[in-house]
Protein backbone atom coordinates (compact mmCIF):
# COMPACT_ATOMS: atom_id res chain seq x y z
CA UNK A 1 0.00 0.00 0.00
CA UNK A 2 2.99 2.27 0.69
CA UNK A 3 3.27 2.70 -3.29
CA UNK A 4 5.19 5.74 -4.63
CA UNK A 5 3.67 9.39 -3.56
CA UNK A 6 3.52 10.28 -8.07
CA UNK A 7 0.60 8.62 -8.49
CA UNK A 8 -1.27 9.02 -5.55
CA UNK A 9 0.14 13.09 -5.82
CA UNK A 10 -1.68 13.10 -9.29
CA UNK A 11 -4.96 12.66 -8.36
CA UNK A 12 -6.88 16.04 -7.41
CA UNK A 13 -9.21 13.53 -5.47
CA UNK A 14 -9.14 13.43 -2.18
CA UNK A 15 -7.18 16.01 -0.32
CA UNK A 16 -6.54 13.40 2.20
CA UNK A 17 -3.13 13.34 3.39
CA UNK A 18 -1.34 9.91 4.38
CA UNK A 19 -1.53 8.55 8.24
CA UNK A 20 0.67 6.08 8.87
CA UNK A 21 0.81 5.88 12.68
CA UNK A 22 0.14 2.78 13.56
CA UNK A 23 -1.48 1.83 17.26
CA UNK A 24 -3.27 -1.45 18.37
CA UNK A 25 -6.88 -1.03 19.69
CA UNK A 26 -6.22 -0.91 23.71
CA UNK A 27 -8.77 -0.75 26.85
CA UNK A 28 -7.79 2.76 27.59
CA UNK A 29 -8.16 3.85 23.84
CA UNK A 30 -11.84 1.91 24.28
CA UNK A 31 -12.37 3.49 27.60
CA UNK A 32 -11.59 6.80 25.74
CA UNK A 33 -13.90 6.21 22.79
CA UNK A 34 -17.02 5.25 25.51
CA UNK A 35 -17.06 9.02 27.25
CA UNK A 36 -17.13 10.50 24.05
CA UNK A 37 -19.62 8.53 23.10
CA UNK A 38 -21.58 8.83 26.48
CA UNK A 39 -20.95 12.44 26.56
CA UNK A 40 -21.60 12.96 22.85
CA UNK A 41 -25.67 12.01 23.27
CA UNK A 42 -28.27 14.23 24.34
CA UNK A 43 -29.98 11.57 26.38
CA UNK A 44 -27.37 11.36 28.62
CA UNK A 45 -27.34 14.91 29.37
CA UNK A 46 -30.96 14.68 30.22
CA UNK A 47 -30.91 11.73 32.20
CA UNK A 48 -28.05 12.42 34.54
CA UNK A 49 -29.98 15.78 34.44
CA UNK A 50 -33.54 14.43 35.56
CA UNK A 51 -31.55 12.21 37.80
CA UNK A 52 -29.44 15.22 40.16
CA UNK A 53 -32.85 17.04 39.80
CA UNK A 54 -34.96 13.98 41.30
CA UNK A 55 -32.69 13.21 44.15
CA UNK A 56 -32.51 16.57 45.63
CA UNK A 57 -35.92 17.77 44.81
CA UNK A 58 -37.74 15.31 46.09
CA UNK A 59 -35.49 14.61 49.17
CA UNK A 60 -35.98 18.46 50.31
CA UNK A 61 -39.85 18.03 49.43
CA UNK A 62 -40.50 15.10 50.99
CA UNK A 63 -38.51 16.87 53.97
CA UNK A 64 -39.98 19.93 54.17
CA UNK A 65 -43.63 18.03 54.09
CA UNK A 66 -43.05 16.43 57.00
CA UNK A 67 -44.98 17.76 59.80
CA UNK A 68 -44.75 16.56 63.49
CA UNK A 69 -44.05 18.24 67.13
CA UNK A 70 -41.92 15.31 68.34
CA UNK A 71 -39.64 12.76 67.31
CA UNK A 72 -42.00 9.88 66.42
CA UNK A 73 -40.06 6.81 67.09
CA UNK A 74 -38.66 4.87 63.83
CA UNK A 75 -38.27 8.19 62.54
CA UNK A 76 -35.40 8.23 60.01
CA UNK A 77 -34.40 12.40 59.07
CA UNK A 78 -31.52 10.92 57.08
CA UNK A 79 -33.86 8.20 54.76
CA UNK A 80 -36.49 11.02 54.52
CA UNK A 81 -33.62 13.24 52.40
CA UNK A 82 -32.74 10.65 50.75
CA UNK A 83 -36.17 9.86 49.06
CA UNK A 84 -35.56 11.64 46.08
CA UNK A 85 -33.14 7.84 44.69
CA UNK A 86 -36.01 5.89 44.55
CA UNK A 87 -36.77 8.29 42.01
CA UNK A 88 -33.83 8.99 39.98
CA UNK A 89 -33.95 4.79 39.63
CA UNK A 90 -35.83 5.17 36.33
CA UNK A 91 -33.75 8.16 34.87
CA UNK A 92 -30.69 6.02 35.80
CA UNK A 93 -31.30 2.52 34.47
CA UNK A 94 -33.19 3.40 31.28
CA UNK A 95 -30.35 5.55 30.48
CA UNK A 96 -28.23 2.47 31.33
CA UNK A 97 -30.60 0.59 29.10
CA UNK A 98 -30.14 3.18 26.39
CA UNK A 99 -26.63 3.10 26.07
CA UNK A 100 -26.22 -0.20 24.73
CA UNK A 101 -30.07 -0.84 22.94
CA UNK A 102 -29.54 3.04 21.21
CA UNK A 103 -26.54 1.56 19.49
CA UNK A 104 -28.41 -2.04 18.41
CA UNK A 105 -31.20 0.02 17.37
CA UNK A 106 -29.26 2.57 14.99
CA UNK A 107 -26.96 0.02 13.20
CA UNK A 108 -24.24 2.02 15.58
CA UNK A 109 -23.18 -1.34 17.35
CA UNK A 110 -21.65 -2.40 13.85
CA UNK A 111 -19.43 0.64 13.59
CA UNK A 112 -18.15 -0.09 17.40
CA UNK A 113 -17.64 -4.12 17.14
CA UNK A 114 -15.67 -3.63 13.75
CA UNK A 115 -13.70 -1.17 15.15
CA UNK A 116 -13.03 -3.51 18.47
CA UNK A 117 -13.42 -7.11 16.93
CA UNK A 118 -12.45 -8.76 20.43
CA UNK A 119 -15.81 -7.27 21.45
CA UNK A 120 -15.75 -7.78 25.22
CA UNK A 121 -13.79 -4.47 25.83
CA UNK A 122 -16.60 -2.36 24.25
CA UNK A 123 -19.02 -3.46 26.84
CA UNK A 124 -16.62 -3.67 29.85
CA UNK A 125 -15.48 0.37 28.55
CA UNK A 126 -18.94 1.28 28.73
CA UNK A 127 -20.20 0.01 32.09
CA UNK A 128 -17.03 1.29 33.12
CA UNK A 129 -17.09 4.72 32.16
CA UNK A 130 -21.20 4.88 32.51
CA UNK A 131 -20.76 3.46 36.55
CA UNK A 132 -18.10 6.41 37.14
CA UNK A 133 -19.92 9.15 35.73
CA UNK A 134 -22.94 7.54 37.52
CA UNK A 135 -21.38 8.00 40.86
CA UNK A 136 -19.72 11.32 40.36
CA UNK A 137 -22.63 12.95 39.63
CA UNK A 138 -24.93 10.69 41.91
CA UNK A 139 -22.51 11.21 44.98
CA UNK A 140 -22.84 15.28 44.79
CA UNK A 141 -26.65 15.02 44.40
CA UNK A 142 -27.33 12.58 47.59
CA UNK A 143 -25.09 15.13 49.31
CA UNK A 144 -26.59 17.83 48.47
CA UNK A 145 -29.85 16.10 49.36
CA UNK A 146 -28.98 15.18 52.38
CA UNK A 147 -27.99 18.59 53.63
CA UNK A 148 -30.85 20.37 52.32
CA UNK A 149 -33.23 17.92 53.36
CA UNK A 150 -31.27 18.37 57.00
CA UNK A 151 -31.74 21.93 56.57
CA UNK A 152 -35.42 21.72 56.48
CA UNK A 153 -35.98 19.13 58.79
CA UNK A 154 -33.89 20.96 61.43
CA UNK A 155 -36.34 23.81 61.61
CA UNK A 156 -38.84 21.34 63.59
CA UNK A 157 -35.63 20.23 64.87
CA UNK A 158 -36.01 16.21 63.39
CA UNK A 159 -32.87 16.82 61.39
CA UNK A 160 -29.23 15.18 61.71
CA UNK A 161 -25.79 15.64 60.54
CA UNK A 162 -22.94 13.31 58.05
CA UNK A 163 -21.19 13.07 61.77
CA UNK A 164 -24.73 10.65 62.94
CA UNK A 165 -23.49 7.02 62.96
CA UNK A 166 -24.39 5.78 59.60
CA UNK A 167 -25.55 9.25 57.76
CA UNK A 168 -22.49 9.27 55.80
CA UNK A 169 -22.94 5.83 54.96
CA UNK A 170 -26.26 6.54 53.92
CA UNK A 171 -25.41 9.18 51.69
CA UNK A 172 -22.82 7.43 49.71
CA UNK A 173 -25.26 4.09 49.78
CA UNK A 174 -27.61 5.63 47.87
CA UNK A 175 -25.28 6.85 45.23
CA UNK A 176 -23.79 3.31 44.80
CA UNK A 177 -27.29 1.90 44.68
CA UNK A 178 -28.09 4.26 41.60
CA UNK A 179 -24.79 3.32 39.90
CA UNK A 180 -25.90 0.02 40.78
CA UNK A 181 -29.44 0.09 38.93
CA UNK A 182 -27.82 1.93 36.24
CA UNK A 183 -25.39 -1.23 35.58
CA UNK A 184 -28.02 -3.37 35.66
CA UNK A 185 -30.15 -1.25 32.82
CA UNK A 186 -27.02 -1.35 31.25
CA UNK A 187 -26.82 -5.44 31.43
CA UNK A 188 -30.18 -5.93 30.69
CA UNK A 189 -29.88 -4.18 27.58
CA UNK A 190 -26.84 -5.63 26.32
CA UNK A 191 -28.62 -9.38 26.89
CA UNK A 192 -31.70 -8.39 25.40
CA UNK A 193 -30.55 -6.10 22.91
CA UNK A 194 -33.84 -4.27 22.63
CA UNK A 195 -35.36 -1.25 24.53
CA UNK A 196 -38.74 -2.25 25.25
CA UNK A 197 -37.77 -5.54 26.68
CA UNK A 198 -35.06 -4.42 28.63
CA UNK A 199 -36.87 -1.60 30.25
CA UNK A 200 -39.64 -3.87 30.82
CA UNK A 201 -37.44 -6.21 32.19
CA UNK A 202 -35.17 -3.81 34.53
CA UNK A 203 -38.87 -2.24 35.82
CA UNK A 204 -40.11 -6.20 36.60
CA UNK A 205 -36.98 -6.90 38.74
CA UNK A 206 -36.80 -3.32 40.36
CA UNK A 207 -40.91 -2.94 41.08
CA UNK A 208 -43.29 -5.53 39.95
CA UNK A 209 -40.91 -8.52 41.51
CA UNK A 210 -41.58 -7.26 44.63
CA UNK A 211 -44.92 -6.56 44.94
CA UNK A 212 -45.46 -10.54 43.53
CA UNK A 213 -43.28 -11.25 45.94
CA UNK A 214 -45.42 -9.29 48.51
CA UNK A 215 -48.42 -11.40 47.84
CA UNK A 216 -46.98 -14.48 49.21
CA UNK A 217 -47.43 -15.96 52.70
CA UNK A 218 -46.04 -12.48 55.28
CA UNK A 219 -42.91 -15.47 56.43
CA UNK A 220 -41.92 -16.07 52.50
CA UNK A 221 -42.85 -12.63 51.31
CA UNK A 222 -40.34 -11.06 53.82
CA UNK A 223 -37.94 -13.61 53.49
CA UNK A 224 -37.57 -13.07 49.96
CA UNK A 225 -38.00 -9.75 49.17
CA UNK A 226 -34.62 -8.73 51.14
CA UNK A 227 -32.53 -10.48 48.28
CA UNK A 228 -34.53 -8.42 45.89
CA UNK A 229 -32.34 -5.52 43.83
CA UNK A 230 -34.27 -2.50 44.75
CA UNK A 231 -34.93 -3.99 48.94
CA UNK A 232 -31.32 -5.09 49.38
CA UNK A 233 -29.60 -2.21 47.63
CA UNK A 234 -31.74 0.55 49.45
CA UNK A 235 -31.06 -1.25 52.90
CA UNK A 236 -27.48 0.98 52.89
CA UNK A 237 -29.86 3.98 53.04
CA UNK A 238 -31.42 3.51 56.41
CA UNK A 239 -29.93 4.59 59.19
CA UNK A 240 -32.54 2.94 61.78
CA UNK A 241 -31.51 -1.13 61.90
CA UNK A 242 -34.22 -2.57 60.19
CA UNK A 243 -34.74 -6.39 61.12
CA UNK A 244 -36.45 -7.03 58.04
CA UNK A 245 -33.91 -6.57 55.58
CA UNK A 246 -29.82 -7.19 55.23
CA UNK A 247 -27.22 -5.37 56.21
CA UNK A 248 -26.24 -2.35 54.85
CA UNK A 249 -23.09 -3.02 53.08
CA UNK A 250 -23.97 -6.82 52.26
CA UNK A 251 -27.51 -5.77 51.09
CA UNK A 252 -25.38 -3.34 48.69
CA UNK A 253 -22.85 -5.78 47.75
CA UNK A 254 -25.78 -8.28 46.75
CA UNK A 255 -27.71 -5.57 44.82
CA UNK A 256 -24.47 -5.52 42.36
CA UNK A 257 -24.47 -9.10 41.75
CA UNK A 258 -27.80 -8.67 39.97
CA UNK A 259 -26.09 -6.57 37.41
CA UNK A 260 -23.27 -8.44 37.57
CA UNK A 261 -24.89 -11.57 36.21
CA UNK A 262 -26.89 -9.46 33.97
CA UNK A 263 -23.36 -7.85 32.25
CA UNK A 264 -21.78 -11.77 32.60
CA UNK A 265 -24.72 -13.16 30.43
CA UNK A 266 -24.47 -10.28 28.19
CA UNK A 267 -20.65 -10.33 27.46
CA UNK A 268 -21.12 -14.97 26.71
CA UNK A 269 -23.66 -14.11 24.38
CA UNK A 270 -21.38 -10.59 22.83
CA UNK A 271 -18.97 -13.26 21.79
CA UNK A 272 -20.61 -16.10 20.24
CA UNK A 273 -23.51 -14.11 18.52
CA UNK A 274 -23.87 -12.01 15.11
CA UNK A 275 -23.76 -8.46 15.44
CA UNK B 1 -6.15 -8.32 -0.05
CA UNK B 2 -9.55 -10.22 0.91
CA UNK B 3 -9.62 -13.88 0.64
CA UNK B 4 -13.01 -15.50 0.42
CA UNK B 5 -13.12 -19.28 0.73
CA UNK B 6 -15.86 -21.77 0.76
CA UNK B 7 -17.73 -19.22 2.59
CA UNK B 8 -21.57 -20.16 4.11
CA UNK B 9 -23.88 -18.65 6.24
CA UNK B 10 -27.44 -19.80 7.23
CA UNK B 11 -29.73 -17.80 8.93
CA UNK B 12 -32.21 -20.48 10.11
CA UNK B 13 -33.27 -22.52 7.67
CA UNK B 14 -32.24 -19.34 4.81
CA UNK B 15 -29.20 -19.53 3.07
CA UNK B 16 -27.61 -16.19 2.84
CA UNK B 17 -24.46 -17.27 1.13
CA UNK B 18 -23.79 -20.52 0.21
CA UNK B 19 -20.07 -21.80 -0.75
CA UNK B 20 -18.92 -18.72 -2.18
CA UNK B 21 -15.59 -18.27 -3.10
CA UNK B 22 -13.21 -15.31 -4.60
CA UNK B 23 -10.02 -13.11 -3.98
CA UNK B 24 -10.52 -9.61 -4.06
CA UNK B 25 -6.69 -8.25 -4.97
CA UNK B 26 -4.84 -5.09 -4.08
CA UNK B 27 -4.22 -2.17 -6.31
CA UNK B 28 -7.30 -2.36 -8.27
CA UNK B 29 -11.48 -1.36 -8.00
CA UNK B 30 -13.55 -5.04 -7.75
CA UNK B 31 -16.78 -4.53 -7.60
CA UNK B 32 -19.06 -7.09 -5.97
CA UNK B 33 -22.36 -7.02 -7.98
CA UNK B 34 -25.87 -8.85 -7.41
CA UNK B 35 -29.39 -8.45 -7.21
CA UNK B 36 -30.90 -7.27 -3.40
CA UNK B 37 -31.25 -10.45 -0.98
CA UNK B 38 -28.25 -11.84 -3.18
CA UNK B 39 -25.57 -11.92 -0.28
CA UNK B 40 -23.68 -9.20 -0.60
CA UNK B 41 -24.23 -7.39 2.72
CA UNK B 42 -23.91 -10.44 3.96
CA UNK B 43 -20.92 -11.18 2.45
CA UNK B 44 -19.26 -7.89 3.80
CA UNK B 45 -20.67 -8.34 7.10
CA UNK B 46 -18.81 -11.80 7.35
CA UNK B 47 -15.68 -9.94 6.01
CA UNK B 48 -16.00 -7.85 8.87
CA UNK B 49 -16.27 -10.80 11.90
CA UNK B 50 -19.65 -9.30 12.64
CA UNK B 51 -21.48 -12.59 12.08
CA UNK B 52 -19.56 -15.66 11.98
CA UNK B 53 -19.59 -18.11 8.88
CA UNK B 54 -21.78 -21.14 8.97
CA UNK B 55 -18.87 -23.20 7.20
CA UNK B 56 -15.60 -21.75 5.44
CA UNK B 57 -13.33 -18.64 5.84
CA UNK B 58 -12.79 -14.96 4.98
CA UNK B 59 -9.44 -13.11 5.66
CA UNK B 60 -8.30 -9.79 5.15
CA UNK B 61 -4.53 -9.12 4.42
CA UNK B 62 -3.86 -12.36 5.70
CA UNK B 63 -5.81 -12.79 9.08
CA UNK B 64 -9.43 -13.46 9.75
CA UNK B 65 -10.43 -9.95 10.32
CA UNK B 66 -10.85 -10.35 14.27
CA UNK B 67 -7.25 -11.39 14.62
CA UNK B 68 -6.26 -7.94 13.86
CA UNK B 69 -4.72 -5.82 17.01
CA UNK B 70 -5.19 -2.59 14.86
CA UNK B 71 -8.38 -2.89 12.41
CA UNK B 72 -9.13 0.31 11.30
CA UNK B 73 -6.10 0.80 9.84
CA UNK B 74 -6.03 -2.74 8.63
CA UNK B 75 -9.85 -2.10 7.12
CA UNK B 76 -11.74 0.60 6.29
CA UNK B 77 -15.08 -0.01 6.09
CA UNK B 78 -18.80 1.62 5.12
CA UNK B 79 -21.14 -0.61 5.64
CA UNK B 80 -24.89 -0.08 5.23
CA UNK B 81 -25.20 4.04 5.88
CA UNK B 82 -27.47 2.96 9.08
CA UNK B 83 -24.16 2.52 10.88
CA UNK B 84 -24.05 6.04 12.49
CA UNK B 85 -25.79 6.79 16.31
CA UNK B 86 -28.65 9.08 14.75
CA UNK B 87 -28.30 11.27 17.93
CA UNK B 88 -24.86 12.15 17.73
CA UNK B 89 -22.67 14.59 15.61
CA UNK B 90 -20.56 13.62 12.81
CA UNK B 91 -17.56 14.88 14.50
CA UNK B 92 -17.99 12.83 17.98
CA UNK B 93 -18.79 9.50 15.94
CA UNK B 94 -15.73 9.75 14.01
CA UNK B 95 -14.00 10.71 16.97
CA UNK B 96 -15.24 8.08 19.52
CA UNK B 97 -14.18 5.59 16.10
CA UNK B 98 -10.91 7.34 16.63
CA UNK B 99 -10.20 6.97 20.12
CA UNK B 100 -10.52 3.20 20.20
CA UNK B 101 -7.20 2.92 17.78
CA UNK B 102 -5.21 5.97 19.72
CA UNK B 103 -6.02 8.09 16.32
CA UNK B 104 -5.27 11.88 16.67
CA UNK B 105 -8.33 14.30 16.64
CA UNK B 106 -6.68 16.21 13.68
CA UNK B 107 -6.99 13.15 11.77
CA UNK B 108 -11.12 13.49 12.33
CA UNK B 109 -10.31 16.42 10.96
CA UNK B 110 -8.67 15.72 8.23
CA UNK B 111 -11.33 13.24 7.10
CA UNK B 112 -14.21 15.53 7.47
CA UNK B 113 -12.37 18.43 4.98
CA UNK B 114 -11.70 15.56 2.66
CA UNK B 115 -15.19 14.50 2.40
CA UNK B 116 -16.35 17.71 2.21
CA UNK B 117 -19.06 17.57 5.84
CA UNK B 118 -16.75 20.43 7.66
CA UNK B 119 -20.15 23.01 7.70
CA UNK B 120 -22.20 20.09 9.45
CA UNK B 121 -19.69 18.10 11.13
CA UNK B 122 -20.93 19.04 14.68
CA UNK B 123 -24.53 18.54 14.09
CA UNK B 124 -26.32 15.02 14.92
CA UNK B 125 -26.19 12.51 11.99
CA UNK B 126 -30.00 11.35 12.56
CA UNK B 127 -30.51 14.97 10.65
CA UNK B 128 -28.27 14.10 7.72
CA UNK B 129 -29.77 13.54 3.86
CA UNK B 130 -28.68 10.39 2.41
CA UNK B 131 -25.71 11.80 0.57
CA UNK B 132 -24.02 13.53 3.82
CA UNK B 133 -24.61 10.08 5.86
CA UNK B 134 -22.48 8.29 2.35
CA UNK B 135 -19.78 10.71 3.21
CA UNK B 136 -20.11 10.47 6.61
CA UNK B 137 -19.73 6.19 6.21
CA UNK B 138 -16.71 6.78 3.77
CA UNK B 139 -14.96 9.68 6.63
CA UNK B 140 -15.17 6.71 9.04
CA UNK B 141 -13.69 4.30 6.13
CA UNK B 142 -11.10 6.47 5.63
CA UNK B 143 -10.14 7.35 8.89
CA UNK B 144 -7.04 4.78 9.93
CA UNK B 145 -5.61 4.98 6.69
CA UNK B 146 -6.51 1.50 5.85
CA UNK B 147 -4.67 -1.07 3.14
CA UNK B 148 -8.20 -2.32 2.32
CA UNK B 149 -11.50 -0.37 1.89
CA UNK B 150 -15.05 -1.82 1.88
CA UNK B 151 -17.66 0.17 0.46
CA UNK B 152 -21.57 -0.72 0.97
CA UNK B 153 -23.28 0.69 -2.20
CA UNK B 154 -21.43 4.16 -1.76
CA UNK B 155 -23.10 5.78 -4.56
CA UNK B 156 -26.45 5.45 -3.37
CA UNK B 157 -28.33 8.57 -2.73
CA UNK B 158 -24.97 11.29 -3.94
CA UNK B 159 -25.71 13.94 -6.87
CA UNK B 160 -23.97 13.21 -9.90
CA UNK B 161 -21.23 15.46 -8.59
CA UNK B 162 -20.57 13.26 -5.22
CA UNK B 163 -20.47 10.23 -7.84
CA UNK B 164 -18.19 11.59 -9.80
CA UNK B 165 -16.09 12.32 -6.92
CA UNK B 166 -16.59 8.53 -5.80
CA UNK B 167 -15.65 7.37 -9.00
CA UNK B 168 -11.97 9.14 -8.37
CA UNK B 169 -11.33 8.56 -4.91
CA UNK B 170 -11.60 4.67 -5.01
CA UNK B 171 -9.67 4.79 -8.80
CA UNK B 172 -7.11 7.13 -6.47
CA UNK B 173 -7.03 4.51 -3.78
CA UNK B 174 -6.53 1.50 -6.05
CA UNK B 175 -3.68 3.77 -7.93
CA UNK B 176 -2.13 3.76 -4.07
CA UNK B 177 -1.56 0.20 -4.06
CA UNK B 178 -4.98 -0.97 -1.67
CA UNK B 179 -7.84 -3.23 -2.20
CA UNK B 180 -10.71 -1.68 -2.92
CA UNK B 181 -14.42 -3.94 -2.86
CA UNK B 182 -17.11 -2.20 -3.56
CA UNK B 183 -21.04 -3.04 -3.96
CA UNK B 184 -23.28 -1.84 -6.46
CA UNK B 185 -26.49 -1.60 -7.40
CA UNK B 186 -25.88 0.74 -9.75
CA UNK B 187 -24.17 -1.43 -13.38
CA UNK B 188 -23.30 1.94 -15.37
CA UNK B 189 -21.30 2.67 -12.32
CA UNK B 190 -19.07 -0.18 -11.85
CA UNK B 191 -18.45 -0.36 -15.51
CA UNK B 192 -16.89 2.90 -15.52
CA UNK B 193 -15.28 2.75 -11.87
CA UNK B 194 -14.18 -1.03 -11.68
CA UNK B 195 -11.60 -2.87 -12.99
CA UNK B 196 -12.74 -6.25 -11.78
CA UNK B 197 -16.22 -7.96 -11.12
CA UNK B 198 -17.69 -10.07 -8.49
CA UNK B 199 -20.74 -11.25 -9.30
CA UNK B 200 -23.58 -13.09 -6.99
CA UNK B 201 -26.36 -14.40 -7.18
CA UNK B 202 -29.16 -16.17 -3.95
CA UNK B 203 -25.63 -16.61 -2.50
CA UNK B 204 -23.67 -18.46 -5.23
CA UNK B 205 -21.13 -16.62 -7.30
CA UNK B 206 -21.57 -15.76 -10.66
CA UNK B 207 -18.43 -14.46 -12.14
CA UNK B 208 -15.30 -13.88 -10.85
CA UNK B 209 -13.50 -11.95 -13.65
CA UNK B 210 -11.92 -8.65 -15.62
CA UNK B 211 -14.66 -6.28 -16.83
CA UNK B 212 -13.38 -6.63 -20.37
CA UNK B 213 -14.41 -10.34 -20.13
CA UNK B 214 -17.41 -10.11 -18.34
CA UNK B 215 -18.45 -7.73 -21.01
CA UNK B 216 -17.62 -10.26 -23.91
CA UNK B 217 -19.36 -12.83 -22.26
CA UNK B 218 -22.08 -11.61 -24.30
CA UNK B 219 -22.98 -14.50 -26.57
CA UNK B 220 -24.96 -12.92 -28.93
CA UNK B 221 -23.05 -9.54 -29.88
CA UNK B 222 -25.63 -7.29 -32.04
CA UNK B 223 -24.65 -5.46 -34.81
CA UNK B 224 -26.69 -2.25 -35.74
CA UNK B 225 -27.13 -1.25 -39.35
CA UNK B 226 -28.80 1.35 -41.41
CA UNK B 227 -28.64 1.90 -44.70
CA UNK B 228 -30.92 2.95 -47.50
CA UNK B 229 -33.19 -0.10 -48.15
CA UNK B 230 -33.63 -1.83 -44.49
CA UNK B 231 -36.54 -3.83 -46.10
CA UNK B 232 -34.34 -5.12 -48.80
CA UNK B 233 -31.36 -5.59 -46.54
CA UNK B 234 -33.49 -7.06 -43.64
CA UNK B 235 -34.78 -9.28 -45.92
CA UNK B 236 -31.16 -10.54 -47.48
CA UNK B 237 -29.97 -11.35 -43.95
CA UNK B 238 -32.67 -13.19 -42.42
CA UNK B 239 -31.77 -16.80 -42.19
CA UNK B 240 -31.38 -19.90 -39.82
CA UNK B 241 -29.77 -18.52 -36.86
CA UNK B 242 -29.89 -14.84 -37.38
CA UNK B 243 -31.99 -12.88 -35.96
CA UNK B 244 -33.05 -9.35 -37.60
CA UNK B 245 -34.94 -6.47 -35.45
CA UNK B 246 -36.27 -3.23 -36.39
CA UNK B 247 -35.16 0.02 -34.29
CA UNK B 248 -35.96 2.83 -34.52
CA UNK B 249 -34.73 5.68 -37.74
CA UNK B 250 -34.89 2.67 -39.80
CA UNK B 251 -31.62 1.03 -38.25
CA UNK B 252 -31.86 -3.01 -37.97
CA UNK B 253 -30.44 -4.58 -34.88
CA UNK B 254 -28.53 -7.84 -35.83
CA UNK B 255 -27.41 -10.66 -33.85
CA UNK B 256 -25.78 -14.04 -35.46
CA UNK B 257 -23.51 -12.11 -38.20
CA UNK B 258 -20.56 -9.91 -38.01
CA UNK B 259 -19.76 -6.65 -39.62
CA UNK B 260 -18.12 -7.93 -42.30
CA UNK B 261 -20.33 -10.68 -43.03
CA UNK B 262 -23.45 -7.87 -42.76
CA UNK B 263 -21.10 -5.23 -45.19
CA UNK B 264 -20.62 -8.13 -47.47
CA UNK B 265 -24.37 -8.96 -48.17
CA UNK B 266 -25.25 -4.95 -48.45
CA UNK B 267 -22.08 -4.68 -51.06
CA UNK B 268 -23.40 -7.65 -53.08
CA UNK B 269 -26.95 -6.18 -53.38
CA UNK B 270 -26.03 -2.77 -54.18
CA UNK B 271 -27.10 -1.46 -50.86
CA UNK B 272 -25.51 1.67 -49.61
CA UNK B 273 -24.46 1.40 -45.70
CA UNK B 274 -25.32 4.77 -43.61
CA UNK B 275 -23.82 3.02 -40.39
CA UNK B 276 -22.48 -0.74 -39.16
CA UNK B 277 -21.45 -0.76 -36.14
CA UNK B 278 -20.98 -4.12 -33.40
CA UNK B 279 -22.55 -3.21 -29.94
CA UNK B 280 -20.90 -4.61 -27.04
CA UNK B 281 -23.86 -5.24 -24.38
CA UNK B 282 -23.93 -3.08 -21.37
CA UNK B 283 -23.11 -3.88 -18.27
CA UNK B 284 -26.37 -4.10 -17.04
CA UNK B 285 -27.43 -6.78 -19.44
CA UNK B 286 -24.86 -9.49 -19.38
CA UNK B 287 -25.91 -8.78 -15.42
CA UNK B 288 -29.39 -9.37 -15.92
CA UNK B 289 -28.79 -12.38 -18.14
CA UNK B 290 -26.61 -13.91 -15.68
CA UNK B 291 -28.36 -13.41 -12.64
CA UNK B 292 -31.52 -13.93 -14.54
CA UNK B 293 -30.15 -17.49 -14.73
CA UNK B 294 -29.56 -17.64 -10.95
CA UNK B 295 -32.73 -17.36 -9.90
CA UNK B 296 -34.58 -19.57 -12.12
CA UNK B 297 -32.49 -22.22 -11.14
CA UNK B 298 -33.04 -21.54 -7.82
CA UNK B 299 -36.94 -21.09 -8.23
CA UNK B 300 -37.16 -24.85 -9.73
CA UNK B 301 -34.46 -26.57 -7.38
CA UNK B 302 -36.76 -25.01 -4.53
CA UNK B 303 -39.82 -26.53 -6.20
CA UNK B 304 -37.97 -30.04 -7.04
CA UNK B 305 -37.22 -30.04 -3.01
CA UNK B 306 -40.66 -29.49 -2.46
CA UNK B 307 -41.90 -32.33 -3.97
Amino acid sequence: MTTDTGTAAAAPVPALPRYLVRQRVTLAGVLRSEWTKLRSLRSTVWSLSAAVVLIVGVGALVASVRRGPARPTGFDPTAISLTGVYLAQLAVGVLGVLLVTGEYATGMIRTSLAAVPRRLPVLWAKAAVFALTTTALCLPATVAAFLLGQSVLSAQHLGTTLGHPGAARAVLGGALFLTAVGLLGLGLGALLRNTAGAVSALFGLLFVLPITVGFLPGDWSEQLNKYLPMAAGTAITDVLPDPTALGPWSGLGLCFLYPAAALGLAARQLRRRDA
Amino acid sequence: MIEVRGLTKHYGDRVAVDDLSFTVRPGMVTGFLGPNGAGKSTTMRLILGLDAPTRGSVTVNGKPYREHSAPLHEVGAMLEARSVHTGRSAYHHLLALAQTSGIRRSRVDEVIDAVGLRAVARRRAGGFSLGMGQRLGIAAALLGDPRTVILDEPVNGLDPEGIRWIRTLLQSLAAEGRTVFVSSHLMSEMALTAQHLVVIGRGRLIADTGMQEFLARDARPVVRVRSTGPDALAALLRSPGVAVERAEGGALQVSGLTTDQIGRVAGEAGLVLLELTAQQASLEEVFMELTQDAVEYRASATTGAAR
